[in-house]
Protein backbone atom coordinates (compact mmCIF):
# COMPACT_ATOMS: atom_id res chain seq x y z
CA UNK A 1 0.00 0.00 0.00
CA UNK A 2 3.01 2.12 1.09
CA UNK A 3 6.34 2.44 -0.60
CA UNK A 4 8.62 3.90 1.96
CA UNK A 5 12.17 5.14 1.08
CA UNK A 6 13.67 8.36 2.59
CA UNK A 7 16.39 10.00 4.10
CA UNK A 8 15.98 12.71 6.30
CA UNK A 9 18.53 14.70 8.75
CA UNK A 10 17.92 17.16 11.45
CA UNK A 11 20.78 18.21 13.67
CA UNK A 12 22.53 14.74 15.06
CA UNK A 13 19.37 12.43 14.20
CA UNK A 14 19.08 10.55 10.52
CA UNK A 15 16.47 8.67 9.04
CA UNK A 16 17.24 6.61 6.23
CA UNK A 17 14.81 3.82 6.21
CA UNK A 18 12.84 1.57 3.20
CA UNK A 19 10.09 -0.30 3.64
CA UNK A 20 6.71 -1.04 2.44
CA UNK A 21 3.31 -1.30 4.44
CA UNK A 22 0.60 -4.49 3.67
CA UNK A 23 -3.14 -4.59 3.72
CA UNK A 24 -4.27 -4.56 7.46
CA UNK A 25 -2.23 -2.97 9.89
CA UNK A 26 1.69 -2.72 9.70
CA UNK A 27 3.26 -1.78 12.85
CA UNK A 28 6.42 0.58 13.19
CA UNK A 29 7.62 -0.56 15.91
CA UNK A 30 10.86 0.96 18.23
CA UNK A 31 11.36 2.75 21.39
CA UNK A 32 11.06 6.67 21.76
CA UNK A 33 13.46 8.42 19.57
CA UNK A 34 13.67 5.71 17.05
CA UNK A 35 12.07 8.11 14.26
CA UNK A 36 8.86 6.71 14.16
CA UNK A 37 7.12 9.79 13.99
CA UNK A 38 9.17 11.36 11.39
CA UNK A 39 8.57 8.51 9.17
CA UNK A 40 4.79 9.04 9.97
CA UNK A 41 4.88 12.75 9.23
CA UNK A 42 6.77 12.28 5.89
CA UNK A 43 4.06 9.50 4.88
CA UNK A 44 1.22 12.58 5.71
CA UNK A 45 2.93 15.51 3.90
CA UNK A 46 4.09 17.07 7.20
CA UNK A 47 7.20 16.79 6.72
CA UNK A 48 10.12 16.85 3.67
CA UNK A 49 12.14 14.19 3.34
CA UNK A 50 15.94 15.32 1.94
CA UNK A 51 16.25 12.43 -0.57
CA UNK A 52 13.57 9.69 -1.43
CA UNK A 53 9.90 8.62 -2.64
CA UNK A 54 7.05 7.81 -0.87
CA UNK A 55 4.32 6.22 -2.86
CA UNK A 56 0.84 5.70 -1.67
CA UNK A 57 -1.34 3.47 -3.05
CA UNK A 58 -0.51 3.85 -6.61
CA UNK A 59 -0.22 7.54 -6.28
CA UNK A 60 3.21 8.84 -5.93
CA UNK A 61 3.32 11.65 -3.03
CA UNK A 62 6.86 12.41 -3.21
CA UNK A 63 9.63 12.42 -5.10
CA UNK A 64 12.62 14.25 -4.88
CA UNK A 65 14.32 13.40 -7.80
CA UNK A 66 11.06 14.03 -10.21
CA UNK A 67 10.55 17.13 -8.13
CA UNK A 68 6.80 15.33 -7.24
CA UNK A 69 5.40 17.20 -4.02
CA UNK A 70 1.80 16.87 -3.04
CA UNK A 71 1.05 18.63 -0.02
CA UNK A 72 -0.28 17.11 3.27
CA UNK A 73 -3.99 18.50 2.53
CA UNK A 74 -4.32 15.94 -1.29
CA UNK A 75 -2.67 12.77 0.30
CA UNK A 76 -5.96 11.36 1.81
CA UNK A 77 -3.79 10.23 4.57
CA UNK A 78 -5.63 10.16 7.62
CA UNK A 79 -3.71 10.85 10.67
CA UNK A 80 -4.32 10.27 14.37
CA UNK A 81 -2.50 11.98 16.75
CA UNK A 82 -1.30 10.79 20.10
CA UNK A 83 -2.88 14.01 21.71
CA UNK A 84 -6.29 13.95 19.49
CA UNK A 85 -6.05 17.11 18.59
CA UNK A 86 -9.40 18.19 17.95
CA UNK A 87 -10.46 21.95 17.01
CA UNK A 88 -10.71 23.24 20.29
CA UNK A 89 -13.57 26.14 18.83
CA UNK A 90 -15.73 23.39 17.37
CA UNK A 91 -18.35 20.98 18.93
CA UNK A 92 -17.71 17.06 17.85
CA UNK A 93 -20.07 17.44 15.36
CA UNK A 94 -18.43 20.17 13.67
CA UNK A 95 -15.15 18.05 14.33
CA UNK A 96 -16.36 14.69 12.80
CA UNK A 97 -18.02 17.15 9.62
CA UNK A 98 -15.23 19.68 9.16
CA UNK A 99 -13.66 17.15 6.07
CA UNK A 100 -17.22 16.97 4.55
CA UNK A 101 -16.42 19.34 1.77
CA UNK A 102 -13.57 17.76 0.62
CA UNK A 103 -14.90 14.65 0.45
CA UNK A 104 -13.80 13.11 -3.17
CA UNK A 105 -17.35 13.20 -5.68
CA UNK A 106 -16.86 9.17 -6.17
CA UNK A 107 -16.57 8.27 -2.33
CA UNK A 108 -19.89 7.13 -0.08
CA UNK A 109 -18.58 3.52 1.51
CA UNK A 110 -18.57 5.91 4.54
CA UNK A 111 -21.30 7.18 6.22
CA UNK A 112 -21.82 9.78 9.35
CA UNK A 113 -23.72 7.25 10.95
CA UNK A 114 -21.68 4.04 10.64
CA UNK A 115 -18.68 5.75 11.84
CA UNK A 116 -20.73 7.30 15.10
CA UNK A 117 -22.28 4.07 15.15
CA UNK A 118 -18.72 2.05 15.09
CA UNK A 119 -16.77 4.74 17.87
CA UNK A 120 -20.31 5.34 19.97
CA UNK A 121 -19.89 8.89 20.31
CA UNK A 122 -23.62 9.91 19.27
CA UNK A 123 -24.23 11.14 22.61
CA UNK A 124 -21.10 13.40 22.27
CA UNK A 125 -21.96 15.54 19.55
CA UNK A 126 -22.88 18.73 20.89
CA UNK A 127 -20.11 18.60 23.59
CA UNK A 128 -16.98 21.12 23.09
CA UNK A 129 -14.01 19.14 23.23
CA UNK A 130 -12.47 20.54 25.99
CA UNK A 131 -15.09 18.84 28.12
CA UNK A 132 -14.70 15.28 26.58
CA UNK A 133 -12.23 12.64 28.33
CA UNK A 134 -9.58 11.68 27.13
CA UNK A 135 -10.65 8.11 25.83
CA UNK A 136 -13.46 10.36 23.99
CA UNK A 137 -11.31 12.99 22.35
CA UNK A 138 -9.48 10.03 20.87
CA UNK A 139 -12.51 7.95 19.25
CA UNK A 140 -13.80 11.76 18.23
CA UNK A 141 -10.07 12.34 16.35
CA UNK A 142 -10.25 8.44 14.95
CA UNK A 143 -14.41 9.27 13.71
CA UNK A 144 -12.94 12.76 12.46
CA UNK A 145 -9.91 10.79 10.54
CA UNK A 146 -12.26 8.47 9.49
CA UNK A 147 -14.43 10.57 7.67
CA UNK A 148 -11.79 12.94 5.99
CA UNK A 149 -12.43 9.63 3.01
CA UNK A 150 -9.03 8.69 4.11
CA UNK A 151 -6.87 5.96 1.45
CA UNK A 152 -4.97 4.75 4.22
CA UNK A 153 -5.22 5.81 8.23
CA UNK A 154 -1.61 6.30 10.55
CA UNK A 155 -2.01 6.25 13.83
CA UNK A 156 0.54 7.68 16.35
CA UNK A 157 0.60 5.78 19.62
CA UNK A 158 -2.94 6.48 20.00
CA UNK A 159 -3.29 5.09 23.27
CA UNK A 160 -0.29 6.87 24.78
CA UNK A 161 -1.69 8.80 27.09
CA UNK A 162 -4.74 7.14 28.41
CA UNK A 163 -5.39 4.19 30.92
CA UNK A 164 -5.94 0.87 30.67
CA UNK A 165 -9.55 0.53 30.53
CA UNK A 166 -9.42 2.54 27.67
CA UNK A 167 -6.40 1.40 26.05
CA UNK A 168 -8.31 -1.97 25.28
CA UNK A 169 -11.13 0.21 24.58
CA UNK A 170 -9.46 1.86 21.49
CA UNK A 171 -7.90 -1.19 20.65
CA UNK A 172 -11.35 -2.60 19.71
CA UNK A 173 -12.03 0.33 17.85
CA UNK A 174 -9.09 0.01 15.90
CA UNK A 175 -9.57 -4.08 15.66
CA UNK A 176 -13.10 -3.23 13.96
CA UNK A 177 -12.10 -0.45 11.56
CA UNK A 178 -9.44 -2.93 10.72
CA UNK A 179 -11.88 -5.56 9.67
CA UNK A 180 -14.99 -3.94 8.68
CA UNK A 181 -14.32 -0.69 6.95
CA UNK A 182 -10.99 -2.43 5.35
CA UNK A 183 -8.88 0.51 5.06
CA UNK A 184 -4.93 0.25 5.80
CA UNK A 185 -3.69 1.50 8.74
CA UNK A 186 -0.13 2.33 9.78
CA UNK A 187 0.02 2.25 13.24
CA UNK A 188 3.10 3.39 15.71
CA UNK A 189 3.74 2.15 18.99
CA UNK A 190 6.29 1.14 21.60
CA UNK A 191 4.28 -1.29 23.35
CA UNK A 192 5.07 -4.83 21.65
CA UNK A 193 1.74 -6.24 23.02
CA UNK A 194 -0.26 -4.01 21.27
CA UNK A 195 1.61 -4.37 18.26
CA UNK A 196 1.20 -8.02 18.58
CA UNK A 197 -2.91 -7.73 18.84
CA UNK A 198 -3.10 -5.06 15.97
CA UNK A 199 -0.66 -6.07 13.44
CA UNK A 200 0.08 -8.78 10.38
CA UNK A 201 2.72 -6.99 9.33
CA UNK A 202 5.87 -4.93 11.61
CA UNK A 203 8.32 -3.04 11.11
CA UNK A 204 10.94 -2.03 13.53
CA UNK A 205 13.30 0.70 13.72
CA UNK A 206 16.00 2.05 15.91
CA UNK A 207 18.34 4.64 15.68
CA UNK A 208 16.08 6.11 12.48
CA UNK A 209 16.79 2.43 10.65
CA UNK A 210 15.03 -0.32 9.66
CA UNK A 211 16.56 -3.81 10.87
CA UNK A 212 14.12 -5.83 11.14
CA UNK A 213 10.10 -6.36 8.98
CA UNK A 214 8.17 -9.37 8.49
CA UNK A 215 5.33 -10.93 9.41
CA UNK A 216 4.39 -10.08 13.70
CA UNK A 217 4.86 -13.02 14.87
CA UNK A 218 8.65 -13.44 12.63
CA UNK A 219 9.71 -9.78 14.02
CA UNK A 220 8.54 -9.81 17.72
CA UNK A 221 9.87 -13.20 18.60
CA UNK A 222 13.19 -12.59 15.96
CA UNK A 223 16.49 -12.68 18.52
CA UNK A 224 19.44 -13.11 17.20
CA UNK A 225 21.33 -12.96 20.36
CA UNK A 226 19.40 -13.27 23.95
CA UNK A 227 21.95 -10.34 25.00
CA UNK A 228 21.69 -7.53 21.73
CA UNK A 229 17.90 -7.77 22.28
CA UNK A 230 15.77 -6.17 24.76
CA UNK A 231 14.24 -9.14 26.74
CA UNK A 232 11.33 -7.26 28.22
CA UNK A 233 10.28 -6.74 24.20
CA UNK A 234 9.86 -10.24 23.21
CA UNK A 235 6.92 -12.19 23.13
CA UNK A 236 5.65 -15.05 22.14
CA UNK A 237 1.80 -15.55 19.89
CA UNK A 238 -0.30 -18.17 20.88
CA UNK A 239 -3.79 -18.58 19.43
CA UNK A 240 -6.23 -21.32 21.08
CA UNK A 241 -9.90 -21.50 20.85
CA UNK A 242 -12.31 -19.91 23.52
CA UNK A 243 -13.41 -22.71 25.95
CA UNK A 244 -15.48 -21.21 28.35
CA UNK A 245 -16.07 -17.90 30.17
CA UNK A 246 -16.01 -18.57 34.10
CA UNK A 247 -18.00 -15.28 35.25
CA UNK A 248 -17.70 -16.00 38.94
CA UNK A 249 -13.67 -15.00 38.32
CA UNK A 250 -13.67 -12.62 35.58
CA UNK A 251 -11.73 -15.00 33.40
CA UNK A 252 -11.86 -16.80 30.07
CA UNK A 253 -10.55 -20.15 29.53
CA UNK A 254 -8.69 -21.19 26.31
CA UNK A 255 -8.63 -24.74 25.11
CA UNK A 256 -4.78 -25.01 23.14
CA UNK A 257 -3.43 -28.86 22.30
CA UNK A 258 -0.52 -28.40 24.96
CA UNK A 259 -2.78 -27.27 27.98
CA UNK A 260 -5.56 -24.75 29.11
CA UNK A 261 -4.81 -21.08 28.63
CA UNK A 262 -6.17 -18.71 31.73
CA UNK A 263 -6.72 -14.88 30.28
CA UNK A 264 -7.86 -12.33 32.37
CA UNK A 265 -11.45 -10.93 31.74
CA UNK A 266 -13.86 -11.64 29.12
CA UNK A 267 -13.06 -12.26 25.44
CA UNK A 268 -15.38 -9.78 23.27
CA UNK A 269 -18.59 -11.91 21.86
CA UNK A 270 -18.41 -13.81 18.56
CA UNK A 271 -14.78 -14.34 18.80
CA UNK A 272 -14.29 -18.27 19.02
CA UNK A 273 -10.30 -17.98 18.62
CA UNK A 274 -8.47 -15.50 20.71
CA UNK A 275 -4.48 -14.50 19.93
CA UNK A 276 -2.87 -14.28 23.18
CA UNK A 277 1.07 -12.58 23.11
CA UNK A 278 2.99 -14.34 26.29
CA UNK A 279 6.21 -12.34 27.02
CA UNK A 280 9.43 -14.22 27.07
CA UNK A 281 10.10 -13.14 30.69
CA UNK A 282 6.71 -14.44 32.27
CA UNK A 283 7.63 -18.05 31.02
CA UNK A 284 9.04 -20.51 34.12
CA UNK A 285 9.88 -24.11 32.22
CA UNK A 286 9.12 -27.02 34.56
CA UNK A 287 10.50 -30.57 33.70
CA UNK A 288 7.58 -32.18 35.16
CA UNK A 289 3.69 -31.35 35.75
CA UNK A 290 4.06 -29.22 38.84
CA UNK A 291 2.34 -30.09 42.07
CA UNK A 292 -0.40 -27.42 43.56
CA UNK A 293 0.35 -24.10 42.80
CA UNK A 294 -1.07 -21.10 41.95
CA UNK A 295 -0.15 -20.40 38.14
CA UNK A 296 -3.03 -21.64 35.78
CA UNK A 297 -1.68 -21.75 32.48
CA UNK A 298 0.51 -25.17 31.95
CA UNK A 299 1.55 -25.91 28.83
CA UNK A 300 3.31 -29.47 27.52
CA UNK A 301 5.81 -28.94 24.92
CA UNK A 302 9.70 -30.32 23.92
CA UNK A 303 12.68 -27.83 23.61
CA UNK A 304 13.32 -26.50 20.21
CA UNK A 305 16.44 -24.45 20.96
CA UNK A 306 18.59 -23.04 23.83
CA UNK A 307 20.63 -19.87 23.06
CA UNK A 308 22.93 -18.82 25.49
CA UNK A 309 24.30 -15.19 25.77
CA UNK A 310 27.53 -14.14 27.35
CA UNK A 311 25.59 -12.48 30.24
CA UNK A 312 23.44 -13.97 32.78
CA UNK A 313 20.20 -14.96 30.35
CA UNK A 314 19.60 -17.90 28.30
CA UNK A 315 16.43 -17.89 25.61
CA UNK A 316 14.90 -21.39 25.47
CA UNK A 317 12.36 -21.64 22.75
CA UNK A 318 9.56 -24.55 23.12
CA UNK A 319 7.34 -26.19 20.20
CA UNK A 320 4.56 -26.55 22.10
CA UNK A 321 2.16 -29.99 21.28
CA UNK A 322 0.15 -29.18 18.45
CA UNK A 323 2.01 -25.70 17.24
CA UNK A 324 3.53 -23.03 18.00
CA UNK A 325 6.44 -21.67 19.72
CA UNK A 326 6.89 -20.56 23.43
CA UNK A 327 10.06 -18.49 24.35
CA UNK A 328 11.43 -18.61 28.06
CA UNK A 329 13.85 -16.03 29.64
CA UNK A 330 15.91 -17.57 32.19
CA UNK A 331 19.06 -17.36 34.29
CA UNK A 332 21.88 -19.45 31.97
CA UNK A 333 22.06 -21.22 35.49
CA UNK A 334 18.60 -22.40 35.26
CA UNK A 335 19.20 -23.89 31.64
CA UNK A 336 22.61 -25.64 32.34
CA UNK A 337 21.05 -26.94 36.42
CA UNK A 338 18.12 -28.26 34.49
CA UNK A 339 20.16 -29.35 31.43
CA UNK A 340 17.59 -28.33 29.26
CA UNK A 341 18.56 -29.01 25.48
CA UNK A 342 16.34 -30.07 22.23
CA UNK A 343 14.33 -32.46 22.43
CA UNK A 344 13.49 -32.59 26.03
CA UNK A 345 10.01 -32.65 27.47
CA UNK A 346 8.78 -29.35 29.60
CA UNK A 347 5.86 -27.88 30.85
CA UNK A 348 5.75 -23.94 29.89
CA UNK A 349 4.01 -22.07 33.05
CA UNK A 350 2.47 -18.77 32.12
CA UNK A 351 1.03 -16.31 34.99
CA UNK A 352 -2.54 -14.83 33.89
CA UNK A 353 -1.64 -12.08 35.93
CA UNK A 354 1.09 -11.12 34.23
CA UNK A 355 -0.35 -11.17 30.81
CA UNK A 356 -1.20 -7.97 29.24
CA UNK A 357 -4.31 -7.38 28.35
CA UNK A 358 -3.65 -5.32 25.23
CA UNK A 359 -2.08 -8.56 23.91
CA UNK A 360 -4.96 -10.37 23.89
CA UNK A 361 -6.71 -10.55 20.49
CA UNK A 362 -10.56 -9.57 21.32
CA UNK A 363 -10.70 -9.13 25.14
CA UNK A 364 -12.92 -6.83 26.36
CA UNK A 365 -13.10 -5.44 30.10
CA UNK A 366 -16.50 -6.25 32.10
CA UNK B 1 -19.95 73.09 33.64
CA UNK B 2 -21.01 70.13 32.27
CA UNK B 3 -22.24 70.84 28.85
CA UNK B 4 -20.37 69.77 25.89
CA UNK B 5 -20.01 72.95 23.51
CA UNK B 6 -20.19 72.35 19.95
CA UNK B 7 -16.43 72.76 19.23
CA UNK B 8 -15.39 69.93 21.80
CA UNK B 9 -18.12 67.74 20.11
CA UNK B 10 -16.57 67.91 17.19
CA UNK B 11 -13.17 67.16 18.40
CA UNK B 12 -14.96 63.50 20.09
CA UNK B 13 -16.69 63.22 16.74
CA UNK B 14 -13.11 62.99 14.83
CA UNK B 15 -11.01 61.29 17.29
CA UNK B 16 -13.81 58.76 17.21
CA UNK B 17 -13.71 58.46 13.08
CA UNK B 18 -9.83 59.03 13.06
CA UNK B 19 -9.60 55.67 15.65
CA UNK B 20 -12.14 53.62 14.03
CA UNK B 21 -10.45 54.35 10.56
CA UNK B 22 -6.96 53.69 11.83
CA UNK B 23 -8.40 50.10 13.45
CA UNK B 24 -10.15 49.02 10.78
CA UNK B 25 -7.96 49.46 7.87
CA UNK B 26 -4.93 48.13 9.82
CA UNK B 27 -6.42 44.96 11.18
CA UNK B 28 -6.36 42.98 8.17
CA UNK B 29 -2.62 44.05 7.56
CA UNK B 30 -1.67 43.42 11.23
CA UNK B 31 -3.51 39.68 10.83
CA UNK B 32 -1.39 39.30 7.80
CA UNK B 33 2.43 41.07 9.73
CA UNK B 34 1.27 38.72 12.97
CA UNK B 35 0.97 35.91 11.01
CA UNK B 36 3.91 35.81 8.83
CA UNK B 37 5.78 36.72 11.77
CA UNK B 38 4.63 33.44 13.92
CA UNK B 39 4.71 30.99 10.86
CA UNK B 40 7.14 32.22 8.15
CA UNK B 41 10.59 30.92 8.20
CA UNK B 42 12.36 34.24 5.74
CA UNK B 43 14.84 36.44 5.42
CA UNK B 44 14.48 39.73 7.11
CA UNK B 45 12.52 38.91 9.58
CA UNK B 46 14.07 40.34 12.49
CA UNK B 47 14.12 43.45 10.42
CA UNK B 48 10.47 43.14 10.12
CA UNK B 49 9.74 42.45 13.53
CA UNK B 50 12.05 45.69 14.83
CA UNK B 51 10.33 48.03 11.92
CA UNK B 52 6.92 47.19 13.04
CA UNK B 53 7.93 47.56 17.19
CA UNK B 54 9.95 50.85 16.08
CA UNK B 55 6.94 53.32 16.94
CA UNK B 56 6.25 51.99 20.46
CA UNK B 57 9.99 52.83 21.09
CA UNK B 58 10.57 56.00 19.04
CA UNK B 59 10.26 59.35 20.47
CA UNK B 60 6.28 59.91 18.68
CA UNK B 61 7.41 63.08 17.52
CA UNK B 62 10.39 61.62 15.42
CA UNK B 63 7.43 59.04 14.21
CA UNK B 64 5.08 61.84 13.50
CA UNK B 65 8.18 63.38 11.46
CA UNK B 66 9.45 60.41 9.46
CA UNK B 67 5.45 60.14 8.60
CA UNK B 68 5.53 63.85 7.14
CA UNK B 69 8.54 63.06 5.40
CA UNK B 70 7.20 60.05 3.72
CA UNK B 71 3.69 60.78 3.51
CA UNK B 72 3.82 64.45 3.00
CA UNK B 73 2.68 66.46 -0.07
CA UNK B 74 6.00 66.03 -1.22
CA UNK B 75 6.93 62.89 0.04
CA UNK B 76 7.93 59.84 -1.99
CA UNK B 77 4.59 57.91 -1.03
CA UNK B 78 2.89 60.82 -0.33
CA UNK B 79 3.08 62.16 -4.14
CA UNK B 80 2.68 58.89 -5.30
CA UNK B 81 -0.97 58.61 -3.76
CA UNK B 82 -1.94 62.11 -4.24
CA UNK B 83 -1.42 61.86 -8.07
CA UNK B 84 -2.60 57.98 -8.59
CA UNK B 85 -5.53 57.69 -6.32
CA UNK B 86 -6.10 61.44 -4.99
CA UNK B 87 -5.14 60.34 -1.45
CA UNK B 88 -4.26 63.06 0.83
CA UNK B 89 -2.53 62.65 4.14
CA UNK B 90 -1.10 66.02 4.87
CA UNK B 91 -3.39 68.31 7.44
CA UNK B 92 -6.53 65.97 6.89
CA UNK B 93 -8.25 63.64 8.96
CA UNK B 94 -6.72 60.87 7.05
CA UNK B 95 -3.40 61.47 8.28
CA UNK B 96 -4.56 61.66 11.66
CA UNK B 97 -6.00 58.30 10.87
CA UNK B 98 -2.99 57.39 9.41
CA UNK B 99 -0.55 58.53 12.53
CA UNK B 100 -2.77 56.96 14.94
CA UNK B 101 -2.93 53.30 12.87
CA UNK B 102 1.11 53.65 12.66
CA UNK B 103 1.47 54.12 16.41
CA UNK B 104 -1.28 51.40 17.55
CA UNK B 105 -0.20 48.71 15.11
CA UNK B 106 2.53 47.18 17.23
CA UNK B 107 0.63 47.02 19.81
CA UNK B 108 -2.24 45.10 17.23
CA UNK B 109 0.43 42.81 16.35
CA UNK B 110 2.00 41.71 19.34
CA UNK B 111 -1.48 40.84 20.85
CA UNK B 112 -2.45 38.78 17.73
CA UNK B 113 0.98 37.41 17.25
CA UNK B 114 0.80 36.09 20.88
CA UNK B 115 -2.61 34.50 20.18
CA UNK B 116 -1.16 32.76 16.91
CA UNK B 117 2.23 31.78 19.03
CA UNK B 118 -0.03 29.67 21.37
CA UNK B 119 -2.18 27.75 18.62
CA UNK B 120 -0.60 24.19 19.09
CA UNK B 121 1.17 23.12 15.65
CA UNK B 122 -0.59 19.89 15.60
CA UNK B 123 -3.83 21.30 15.43
CA UNK B 124 -3.31 23.14 11.91
CA UNK B 125 -1.00 19.91 10.93
CA UNK B 126 -4.50 18.08 11.68
CA UNK B 127 -6.49 20.37 9.71
CA UNK B 128 -4.28 19.84 6.53
CA UNK B 129 -4.35 16.05 6.64
CA UNK B 130 -8.45 16.22 7.25
CA UNK B 131 -8.25 17.64 3.29
CA UNK B 132 -7.83 21.20 4.13
CA UNK B 133 -5.89 23.39 1.82
CA UNK B 134 -3.36 26.44 3.63
CA UNK B 135 -6.05 29.49 3.27
CA UNK B 136 -8.74 27.42 4.53
CA UNK B 137 -6.71 25.99 7.59
CA UNK B 138 -5.97 30.09 8.16
CA UNK B 139 -9.48 30.73 7.64
CA UNK B 140 -11.13 27.64 9.80
CA UNK B 141 -8.50 27.06 12.51
CA UNK B 142 -6.21 29.90 13.03
CA UNK B 143 -7.94 32.88 12.87
CA UNK B 144 -10.87 31.82 14.80
CA UNK B 145 -8.17 30.14 17.60
CA UNK B 146 -6.45 33.44 17.55
CA UNK B 147 -9.73 35.72 17.59
CA UNK B 148 -9.56 36.93 21.33
CA UNK B 149 -5.54 38.02 20.67
CA UNK B 150 -7.43 40.00 17.06
CA UNK B 151 -10.10 41.23 19.47
CA UNK B 152 -7.89 42.24 22.08
CA UNK B 153 -5.39 43.94 19.59
CA UNK B 154 -8.07 45.99 17.83
CA UNK B 155 -9.19 47.33 20.55
CA UNK B 156 -5.72 48.38 22.37
CA UNK B 157 -4.74 49.82 19.15
CA UNK B 158 -8.64 52.03 18.99
CA UNK B 159 -7.43 53.07 22.31
CA UNK B 160 -4.24 53.83 21.56
CA UNK B 161 -5.27 55.93 18.57
CA UNK B 162 -7.84 57.55 20.61
CA UNK B 163 -4.77 58.89 22.94
CA UNK B 164 -2.46 59.65 20.11
CA UNK B 165 -1.08 62.84 20.47
CA UNK B 166 2.55 63.30 19.47
CA UNK B 167 2.94 61.83 15.70
CA UNK B 168 -0.37 63.36 15.28
CA UNK B 169 0.05 67.14 15.89
CA UNK B 170 3.67 66.44 14.01
CA UNK B 171 2.58 65.35 11.28
CA UNK B 172 -1.00 66.91 10.73
CA UNK B 173 -0.80 69.88 12.74
CA UNK B 174 -4.01 70.45 14.89
CA UNK B 175 -6.91 72.41 13.25
CA UNK B 176 -9.68 72.10 14.48
CA UNK B 177 -12.58 70.14 12.68
CA UNK B 178 -10.03 67.93 10.19
CA UNK B 179 -6.97 67.32 12.54
CA UNK B 180 -7.97 68.30 15.99
CA UNK B 181 -8.57 64.57 18.11
CA UNK B 182 -9.54 64.99 21.77
CA UNK B 183 -5.69 65.01 23.09
CA UNK B 184 -5.03 67.92 20.65
CA UNK B 185 -8.40 70.32 21.63
CA UNK B 186 -7.19 69.47 25.52
CA UNK B 187 -3.93 70.73 24.91
CA UNK B 188 -5.21 73.84 22.68
CA UNK B 189 -7.58 73.85 25.85
CA UNK B 190 -5.27 74.43 28.47
CA UNK B 191 -2.84 76.62 26.66
CA UNK B 192 -6.61 78.83 26.36
CA UNK B 193 -7.13 81.22 29.20
CA UNK B 194 -10.63 80.44 30.46
CA UNK B 195 -10.20 76.87 29.31
CA UNK B 196 -9.89 74.75 31.97
CA UNK B 197 -13.29 73.82 32.09
CA UNK B 198 -13.81 72.32 28.32
CA UNK B 199 -10.36 71.02 29.28
CA UNK B 200 -11.79 68.68 32.24
CA UNK B 201 -15.05 67.70 30.44
CA UNK B 202 -12.59 66.28 27.26
CA UNK B 203 -10.33 64.49 30.04
CA UNK B 204 -13.18 62.78 31.86
CA UNK B 205 -14.91 61.88 28.37
CA UNK B 206 -11.59 60.49 27.10
CA UNK B 207 -11.46 58.65 30.64
CA UNK B 208 -14.91 57.17 30.02
CA UNK B 209 -14.47 56.36 26.57
CA UNK B 210 -11.10 54.16 27.23
CA UNK B 211 -12.68 52.37 29.90
CA UNK B 212 -15.85 51.44 27.92
CA UNK B 213 -13.35 50.33 24.80
CA UNK B 214 -11.34 47.97 27.35
CA UNK B 215 -14.64 46.51 29.14
CA UNK B 216 -16.26 45.90 25.89
CA UNK B 217 -12.71 44.21 24.34
CA UNK B 218 -12.21 42.09 27.59
CA UNK B 219 -16.27 40.78 26.90
CA UNK B 220 -15.79 39.92 23.49
CA UNK B 221 -12.31 38.34 24.09
CA UNK B 222 -14.31 36.25 26.93
CA UNK B 223 -17.01 35.27 25.19
CA UNK B 224 -14.65 34.25 21.55
CA UNK B 225 -12.64 32.51 24.32
CA UNK B 226 -16.04 30.33 25.24
CA UNK B 227 -17.87 29.86 22.63
CA UNK B 228 -15.24 30.20 19.55
CA UNK B 229 -16.31 32.46 16.74
CA UNK B 230 -17.56 30.42 13.65
CA UNK B 231 -16.45 31.42 10.16
CA UNK B 232 -17.85 28.30 8.48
Amino acid sequence: MISFDCKRSRGDFTLDGKFETRDGVTALFGSSGAGKTTVLRLIAGLERPDHGRIVIGGTCVVDTEAGIWLPAHKRRAGLVFQDAQLFPHYDVHKNLTYARRFRPADEKALTFDTVIGVLAISHLLDRKPETLSGGERQRVAIGRALLSYPQILLFDEPLASLDLPRKLEILSLIEKIRDEFKIPIVYISHSVDEIARLASHVIRLAKGRVITKGSASDVLSLVKSPVAADRFDLVSMITAKVEREDNNYAVTVLAHPAGKIVVPYKVEPGQDHVKVAVRATNVTLALAPPGPMSVRTVLEGEVAEVQESDGPFALVTVRLTGGDRVYAYMTRMAAAELKLKAGVRVFALAKTVAMDERGIGGLRLS
Amino acid sequence: MWAITPDELTAIKLSLKVASVAMVFSLPLAVGVAFALSRGRFLGKTLLDGLIHLPLVLPPVVTGYALLLLFGKKGPIGSFLAETFGLVFSFRWTGAALAAAVMGFPLMVRAIRLAMDSIEPGVEAAASTLGASPMWVFLTVTLPMSAQGIIAGAMLSFAKALGEFGATITFVSNIPGETQTIPAAIYSLTQTPGGDDGALRLSLFSVALSLVALVVSETLARRAGSRGVRLQ
